[in-house]
């Protein structure tokens, strides 16, 4: 499960994980509350090293294998069996690759909307990120908890300081529902580890020994469940949705790109990760619920956001809408819908991390982000015209940008596991594009007739220089995606095979719940690697 | 009398130590003049600070003294470090409070040395008689200690009360003790059950645990027991509250350990149903009613409350990891719990008790350091990572799924994330809200050091727990088979 080691075994995961922290610190304790510039460009230089540390990571990751790649590992608490150990593989890639760059972005967007205490500010954003690298690259159940939950407190803050009028309850209601789910995923894993204890004799934390563990259905089931609240309430599925509405708002813009692109991904992850690798009966068993679940969200979703008139409650809804879209693509069980599914969590961050900053560009200028109060402004801001316009296009899913690849990928998964579910993913697409489109009316075309609507000046340098490398990306993944899906096709493989093979081989009896599924085709890239374990 | 007789003094060094120290101390008091009685508090930290030092070498003894009523071993080397710790700290938050409140110096130190003293017996003691001379000495000087704001109607009704109920409890906790004693005619715990295996489950023997249950259930402020606790903290002095909950529960919880686990573990059976609903109430009313607190200090009687009930789950499932999370979690009480207390002595200043929770609004600003350490150390209370809190927290946890104790798992976890919210309420009056008026904070250099210690060891017991994991799985091995 583990690659021989790249870069001359280079501990780049810790270099990149732990530079934000060291930044973070930096801040606190090297710099005066005065000299505000000086922070931001600190903490923009670091967040740009961190990205460009990361890219090594892309570049040498070897897409052939499944396996775990620039791992590293090391004993961190032996009295309780816990590891310091990092890994990546195609599924946590991208992922990474996407912390990194939105990271950046986010400190550079915050420039001139952060007004107030920057030094808690930048240490918090950088501390954030770290949590959330962290979060991607743990392969040690404990260290995973670890950045889990330590990525709530950064955030926790950065709704609630920075935040809109009604931070307070936004920020404490965000905390208290992901810590809610997060800690029966912590009963989920202490029953894994003494399972995996009474089986073997060994106290252990690393999730490649605890997926050896022999877990009967009944015991799947509620473990499923557990680790189910968790992930649900992050993604989050309908019904755990209502805490993202009232933090996307209230958040500043750089806390909305990072809850929005980085934050959520982390449930979807979570079941791609974890819950389809260690509950492989039950995630069968559930694929009915969880399909059902995450249809709901697509529509109710889309239809919520439609009847929004507030421009930044639209984007939070719509995330309801399109992580239904990855969920839906994860629970196909298919090589399509899960590679879509993954594709999708990047889509996602990449399209509504900068709708995000968009409406943030314009709260800057008017501090309104209802819609009526705009209109006509493609006249008044062509460049921003444009960013807008191709961010709504990939967030639709307009063929040639990314959108379009991860949707279609999801829907193929889809059409191959049920016709039905299609239908409703299709309708979900059409929503989708109706309020984004009527959104981009409202606020760009018609009249420019409001007054104060007619000294508002175009992008800046600055903004046009965080947009641009979104932008590329978007056309990038959507004209050539082969690449990215190319990272991640070895990995998907691999693991819908051990879904697939463990519940066969576990319960033979458990076939009888799964009527809805369907044969899965194997990957030859997959069945190679396979072998050699 | 052969020399084999003689007690080892090593069995008794740090207690020997800080009974000097106190005797000490009270004659120090008469000797200087009433504007050198500061220097009473470096004198008093030197004092602990040479018992805990003492405590190095005897590290790995065991031996067993004063005709097998008192021993040395790994368990009661633990608690005394813990105490000692609970001391030290305690006296470096202490002295501006003591002037602020004009509360006479020599006897508030030498006080909080008795106590510890009697903590100290109470974890040392094998014995009944040892185990409640231990508890009426630390008892007697808290209770003292409570009421010492004399100008302060909350501070003498603190007193008064803690008084009044504690003799009650002690009481009940005393005829507990004589039933057992006349059950099985020996008040050594061995012994004890030995006679409590051929006598079986009876009548007398239920009505003593029930009694047994009541008395330390008082001591470590488990619900039903609980009452005193909100008012004595409310009144009690700010500095010694952190003392008092975290300090008496945890040498109740060495003491209750020592009885149940030894003399009457053959009827486990039992007790553990009484203990396992204690544990449940404990943790489900603490946090309830914690949420309604405007009061800092009632909200911490609230939280530590729910912390019993939390430690008692590691009593319940028996196990190596149960009882050794008690002790993890006692440790980490100490830095987190007199930590936050600490944040109540700072914001004390004359005229004001400084103890509600809109005292705190704005402080992030005035103190960002007294801030971010509060925000840590309930971090750690709420028992989030990378602290010292959580790793006691999911050592319990994994104790109660590891033994089958499902239902007291999920009560635990439920309680903690409802308990965020009670303290991220005092985080959010620090960071989100304007400050009305200045903060007059003056942190004394022992207040700044104890804050900085229990910062470390917050996070550094958070970060690599290891050692004391492992120190904890060596001083609960004496009550494995």
């Amino acid at each position: 499960m583990i690659a021989p080691q790249a870069l001359g075994g280079f501990p780049i995961l810790s270099l990149t994980l732990f530079m934000p922290l060291i930044g973070a610190l930096i801040i606190i304790f090297a710099f005066r509350r005065e000299q505000t510039q000086a922070i931001k460009n600190f903490a923009f230089v670091i967040t740009l090293i961190d990205f460009l540390v990361s890219l090594p990571i892309l570049l040498a990751f070897d897409t052939s294998t499944h396996q775990f790649q620039f791992v590293e590992q090391a004993p961190w608490i032996d009295a309780i069996g816990v590891e310091y150990f990092l890994g990546v593989d195609g599924i946590s890639l991208l992922l990474v690759f996407l912390t990194t760059l939105l990271g950046a972005i986010a400190v550079i967007c915050s420039f001139t909307a952060i007004e107030e205490r920057e030094k808690e500010y930048y240490f918090s954003l950088l501390f954030l990120q770290t949590g959330m690298l962290g979060v991607f690259m743990a392969l040690d159940f404990f260290l995973f908890y670890v950045f889990w939950e330590i990525m709530l407190v950064p955030m926790y803050f950065l709704i609630g300081i920075w935040g809109g009028p009604r931070k307070l309850y936004a920020a404490i209601k965000f905390f208290l529902y992901t810590l809610f789910g997060s800690v029966f995923m912590l009963l989920a894993i202490l029953a894994i580890y003494f399972m995996h204890y009474n089986q073997t004799g060994v106290l252990t934390f690393n999730f490649l020994e605890l997926l050896k563990t022999n877990i009967d259905p009944t015991h799947q089931i509620w473990l499923f469940l557990a680790f189910f609240l968790a992930f649900a309430i992050k993604v989050p599925m309908f019904p755990f949705h209502t805490w993202l509405p009232d933090a996307h708002v209230e958040a500043p813009t750089a806390g909305s790109v990072i809850l929005a692109g980085v934050l959520l991904k982390m449930g979807t992850y979570g079941f791609v990760r974890f819950s389809l690798a260690l509950f492989p009966v039950a995630s069968q068993t559930f694929i009915p619920l969880m399909a059902f679940l995450a249809i709901v969200g697509i529509i109710y979703g889309a239809l919520v956001a439609m009847a929004q008139p507030d421009l930044k409650k639209l984007v939070a809804y719509s995330s309801v809408s399109h992580l239904g879209f990855v969920m839906l693509g994860i629970f196909t069980m298919t090589p399509e819908g899960v590679q879509g599914a993954i594709l999708q969590m990047i889509n996602h961050g990449l399209s509504t991390g900068a709708l995000f900053l968009i409406v943030g560009m314009v709260y800057e200028r008017r501090h309104t982000r209802l819609i009526v109060d705009y209109g006509g402004l493609a006249k008044q801001m062509p460049v921003f015209a444009t960013l807008f316009a191709i961010t709504m296009f990939s967030s639709i899913g307009l063929p040639g940008l990314n959108g379009f690849i991860g949707e279609f990928l999801i829907l193929v998964g889809a059409f191959r596991t049920n016709y039905i579910w299609a239908g409703f993913a299709v309708l979900g697409i059409i929503l989708g594009a109706a309020y984004m489109l009527w959104a981009f009316q409202r606020v760009m075309f018609g009249e420019l007739d409001k007054p104060e609507n007619t000294r508002i000046s175009d992008c800046n340098g600055r903004e046009v220089a965080y947009m641009v490398p979104i932008v590329i990306l978007m056309i990038w993944i959507g004209v050539y995606p082969k690449p990215y899906l190319r990272s991640m096709e070895a990995s998907v493989s691999y693991w819908l095979n051990h879904v697939q093979q463990a519940s066969v081989h576990r319960d033979a009896s458990a076939k009888a719940l799964l009527p809805s599924v369907v044969p899965l085709q194997a990957n030859p890239v997959a069945d190679a690697s396979g072998k050699e374990e | 009398m052969s020399s084999a007789e003689i007690p080892d003094i090593r069995a008794y060094l740090p207690e020997l130590i800080l009974l000097i120290w106190a005797s000490a101390t009270l004659i120090l008091d008469l000797l200087l003049r009433r504007q050198q009685k500061l220097a009473i508090t470096g004198f008093c930290f030197l004092g602990v600070t040479a018992a805990l030092l003492s405590c190095i070498p005897l590290a790995g003894t065991t031996l067993t003294t004063f005709s097998g009523m008192y021993v040395l071993d790994g368990f009661s080397l633990f608690f005394k470090v813990l105490f000692l710790l609970v001391a030290a700290l305690t006296i470096l938050i202490s002295p501006r409070y003591l002037v602020i409140e004009d509360i006479p110096v020599g006897e508030y130190y030498s006080l909080i040395l008795f106590s510890t003293i009697g903590m100290m017996m109470m974890a040392a003691g094998v014995d009944l008689l040892a185990i409640y001379i231990g508890l009426e000495l630390m008892s007697l000087a808290i209770y003292a200690l409570a009421g010492f704001v004399k100008r302060d109607p909350k501070s003498i009704e603190a007193a008064l009360k803690y008084f009044l109920m504690g003799s009650f409890s002690s009481g009940i906790l005393l005829y507990g003790l004589a039933l057992l004693y006349g059950l099985t005619g020996s008040t050594q715990l061995a012994v004890m059950a030995e006679q409590v295996m051929v006598a079986g489950p009876n009548p007398a023997l239920i009505l003593a645990i029930v009694m047994l249950v009541g008395g330390f259930g008082f001591k470590i402020a488990a619900v039903p027991f609980h009452m005193w606790a909100p008012d004595v903290y409310e009144g009690a002095p700010h500095s010694v509250v952190g003392f008092i909950s975290v300090g008496s529960k945890a040498a109740a919880f060495a003491g209750l350990m020592r009885i149940f686990l030894v003399a009457l573990e053959p009827s486990k059976a039992q007790w553990e149903p009484l203990l396992w609903a204690v544990s449940i109430l404990s943790m489900l009313v603490g946090t309830l009613v914690a949420v309604a607190q405007s009061n800092i200090k009632r909200m911490l009687a609230y939280s530590s409350i729910a912390s019993a009930g939390y430690m008692l789950i590691g009593v319940v499932t028996g196990t190596d990891i149960g009882l050794a999370s008690v002790l993890v979690y006692a440790m980490a009480y100490v830095f987190m719990n007199v930590g936050a207390f600490a944040l109540v002595v700072l914001l004390c200043r004359r005229g004001e008790r400084g103890d509600t929770i809109e005292e705190f609004t704005g402080l992030a600003r005035v103190s960002p350091v007294a801030s971010a350490s509060l925000v840590i150390f309930f971090l750690s209370l709420t028992g989030i990572p990378p602290t010292a809190g959580f790793v006691g927290k999911f050592y319990l946890f994994a104790s109660a799924i590891q033994a089958g104790y499902i239902g007291l798992a999920v009560v635990g976890v439920i309680s903690s994330a409802i308990s965020l919210y009670y303290y991220f309420s005092v985080v959010m009056q620090m960071y989100m809200q304007e400050a009305p008026k200045e903060h007059g904070l003056s942190p004394t250099p022992g207040l700044a050091a104890a804050l900085i210690l229990m910062v470390a060891g917050t996070l550094i017991f958070g970060i690599f727990p290891g050692p004391l994991i492992n120190a904890a799985q060596a001083a609960v091995a004496i009550f494995l088979p």
